[in-house]
């Protein structure tokens, strides 16, 4: 039995309306990967933000080897070796390598020093990594490594990572394992934050479940099945949304090779994007973060515009119009970022679905807008999708996440489109609304509509798609049919060599 | 020949006092902005270093302690904006306006008394033999110390901000706010002591109008030139060095076209007068559109308010 690092004693947090953290108690060996497991908004965030100083419990105490620990600060925390990598939040884009790395550190030595021990610590664990290089033109893996790096520098007892596997390709969660075991073999206890349950089953020697800010359970998660521990951490059997064979009709989508530049400094161009879709068919999407699926989405939606032969929407050339425009033809869109992009946060649910439904609901005439007609389609939208909210008349930015992507993706569901178009529709929603969002989108498809998932969540995409490609670099990969591919094989189109591994397979 | 008329070295010479009150300012404002907050008081602030350098350097004889009283006074300004913004999370457009409207009045008020005025003169400072170069000697050296600080001012604001860790921090915190955060930097702080540096920088550039540049009061005497120096930042894509070059092309304009109505141009004086403004507005617009190199520059959390939710 290794000895006990880290051990909390009933920490408990309260915010006002919601007890985020309800008298948790665990431990962590030195040298152990321990799993935290919970839903969004289970209490990880919180309950970590305390061990790194970002947050001061009510009530419980932590020890660290045995000596009281209470961390005011993130800087007293990193003084005690407690490092913790960050989900997003914590890079900034115009400031290159170093000097981020830098900004992470207590006592950093004078960049050109510290510009070589970037290099020899990244090349020990195999995370390579040039310090001079802006941080806003890497990819989201190597931001990863940017972080995991700042945090080895300082060497750390115990190294918290928040979700990191969610920006990763399957070949890069490999690396980033190696490097967490190398870590584990030479003493640093990790704690590992994770909802993905395969992972933690690979990695974790340890799990402790939250639920609703309590601890539900500490086990072995090698012991437990995966569905096992699913039912602790969502605390009820989930099923898995039905997809009924359904014929596929005629092409109602079609983009040929398309090349559009971003109007983001940061963002990725697409580069020669050919694909098209047929009425009834689910596509998905995979990539990893910042490849191109924000301007994949933007360009189908009519935000970023097109020549107009290039995007065909049921025949017509449509690459000029803007959103309004394409979605009284027939598209509907609902993109990532929830607050801001796909509803206006401090605007009404109902004044929220006008916003998008005012083009195939008839929601005005001459100019004027019918506000009891307006409110019966919020209504029906948060009827039918089961959105928590007191009434319509509540602020966007009140709603929790997974209520208001349930809106927003419901809002464009509603509007009956014949192609239906979604960025991440189930990111930071917990499990029970991810199904009943997959199971509508499954629905919308079985009644003829075309679908584009675009997601970073493979589970998610293999439960829903019937074909299947990937972006890199602005570049979508070859359609699949999304039958009998292998995880291996999706990693590989990710990582922008799925069309070489079919001319490898081919030859042989 | 109507332009033989010009002297360039006193062209040159009168181009860097021009110069000075802006690249005050706008290094102030820049380094503000670098630290995400938009401050659109700066006119306010410094009016409000312009009566109060006057007025104190009147009383005591010393255009020196005038100097220093211009600072305090464009930072009790600045304090009021940094209290509205960080503390009370006021919106930064609407304070920073508000903030320039109150100086003027407040300024007006308590400058009454001194209109018509002479302020005790500032020496030239004196260079020995370089003063007596030909040509150079009057370009350059032949100036009031604040001149030449307010080049030291510019390269000690690049160097910390391209060298020091503090400057290091506050790049970071204009750059992303929630990412300095999480990481335990404290986000307002930084901001209010860059808000204060600014309104002493406003200060300092309003007292070098008032005691130098046109020595006297009058209300209202820096028409405009506050809103110059938030023009230059963004001209000068948040580098110092830039803002220099771009304050010198500024004063140079409104230095030639003065000399222009001068020596009698037959062009109508609202046109020149119009000129610099023009200019500002073109170079602006050059600028803008080379959407990249411009844009990267920006501090990425300018005028976004931030909200520490931990």
């Amino acid at each position: 039995m290794r000895a006990t690092l880290l051990r909390l004693e009933g920490l408990t947090k309260a915010y006002p309306g919601v007890v985020a953290n309800d008298d948790v108690s665990f431990q962590i060996a030195e040298g152990q990967v321990h799993a935290l497991l919970g839903e969004n908004g289970a209490g990880k965030s919180t309950l970590v933000k305390m061990i790194y100083g970002l947050v001061q419990p009510d009530k419980g105490q932590m020890t660290l080897r045995g000596q009281p620990f209470a961390p005011s600060q993130p800087s007293e925390a990193r003084r005690n070796g407690v490092a913790m990598v960050f989900q997003h939040f914590s890079l900034f884009d115009a400031l290159d390598v170093a000097e981020n790395v830098a900004l992470g550190m207590e006592n950093p030595p004078p960049l050109r020093d510290l510009a070589a021990r970037i290099r020899s610590v990244s090349e020990e664990y195999g995370l390579p990594l040039d310090p001079s290089r802006l941080v806003g033109e890497l990819s989201a893996g190597e931001r990863q490594r940017v972080e995991i790096v700042r945090c080895l520098l300082q060497e750390p007892k115990l190294l918290i990572m928040d979700e990191p596997t969610s920006v990763l390709t399957p070949q890069e969660v490999e690396i980033l394992f190696r490097t967490l075991r190398q870590l584990s073999a030479e003493g640093t206890a990790i704690l590992y934050i994770s909802h993905k349950l395969e992972e933690i089953r690979a990695l974790c020697d340890e799990a402790t479940i939250l639920r609703g800010g309590k601890k539900v359970a500490t086990c072995d998660p090698r012991q437990k099945s995966a569905s096992e521990l699913a039912e602790l951490m969502v605390g009820q059997v989930l099923t898995p949304p039905e997809k009924p064979p359904r014929p596929m009709g005629d092409v109602v989508l079609q983009v040929e090779n398309l090349s559009l530049r971003s109007n983001n400094p940061f963002g990725t161009s697409l580069k020669d994007i050919s694909f098209s879709l047929r009425a009834g068919e689910v596509l998905g999407i995979a990539g990893v973060a910042g490849n191109g699926q924000d301007e994949l989405l933007l360009m189908l939606s009519g935000e970023l515009l097109a020549p107009s032969a290039q995007v065909t929407l049921k025949g017509l050339p449509v690459g000029h119009l803007g959103p309004n425009a394409r979605r009284q033809i027939g598209l509907a869109s609902a993109p990532e970022e929830r607050l801001g992009h796909a509803a206006a946060p401090d605007m009404s649910l109902t004044e929220n679905a006008l916003l998008s439904g005012v083009a195939r609901k008839g929601l005005a005439r001459r100019g004027f807008i019918d506000w009891p007609g307006t409110e019966r389609f919020a209504q029906e939208v948060i009827t039918r999708f089961d959105v928590r909210t007191p009434g319509t008349h509540v602020l966007a930015r009140a709603l929790s996440g997974g209520n208001l992507q349930k809106f927003v993706i419901g809002r464009e569901i509603e509007l009956n489109p014949d192609v239906i178009v979604v960025n991440q529709p189930t990111w930071g929603v917990d499990a029970s609304a991810a199904a009943t969002i997959r199971q509508a989108l499954l629905d919308l498809a079985g009644k003829g509509a075309g679908v584009v998932v675009i997601s970073q969540d493979l589970d998610e995409l293999l439960e829903v798609a019937d074909s299947f490609a990937a972006l890199n670099e602005g570049r979508l990969s070859r359609v699949r049919p999304a039958k009998g591919l292998t995880v291996e094989e999706i990693g590989l189109m990710m990582g922008g060599a799925g069309d070489m591994h079919v001319a490898h397979e081919a030859s042989a | 020949m109507i332009l033989g008329s010009i002297n360039p070295a006193v062209l040159m010479a009168a181009l860097m006092v021009a110069a000075t009150p802006l690249l005050l300012a706008a290094i102030g404002e820049l380094v503000v902005e670098k630290s995400g907050v938009l401050n659109l008081g700066v006119e306010g602030m410094m009016i409000m270093g312009a009566v109060t350098g006057f007025m104190i350097a009147v009383n005591t004889g010393s255009p020196l302690v005038g100097f220093v009283g211009a600072a305090l006074g464009g930072m009790v300004l600045a304090l009021l904006f940094a209290f509205l913004t960080q503390a009370l999370m006021t919106n930064h457009v609407a304070s920073g306006l508000a903030l320039t409207l109150f100086g003027l009045g407040l300024s007006a008020l308590l400058g009454q008394k001194y209109v018509g005025i002479t302020p005790p003169r500032t020496p030239k400072l004196d260079l020995g033999p370089l003063s007596d170069i030909p040509f150079l000697g009057r370009a350059l050296f032949s100036h009031d110390i604040v001149v030449y600080l307010t080049i030291a001012l510019v390269a000690a604001v690049w160097w910390f901000l391209k060298y020091s860790r503090a400057g290091m921090i506050l790049r970071a915190v204009g750059e992303n706010h929630d990412a300095a955060h999480a990481l335990g930097y404290h986000v307002k702080r930084v901001r209010v002591l860059a808000i204060l540096f600014g309104g002493a920088c406003a200060g300092l550039g309003g007292a070098y109008l008032s005691l130098i540049r046109v020595t006297q009061w009058t209300e209202g005497m820096t028409v405009g030139a506050g809103w110059i120096a938030l023009a230059l930042v963004v001209f000068a894509s948040w580098r110092p060095w830039r803002a220099m070059a771009g304050a010198y092309l500024f004063g140079g304009i409104v230095v030639l076209q003065l000399n222009l109505q001068a020596a009698g141009v037959r062009i109508p004086v609202e046109y020149l007068s119009m000129s610099p403004y023009l200019i500002t507005i073109l170079v602006l617009v050059l600028i803008s559109s080379g959407k990249a190199r411009g844009s990267l520059n920006a501090p990425g959390s300018l005028n976004r308010p931030f909200h520490a939710s931990s």
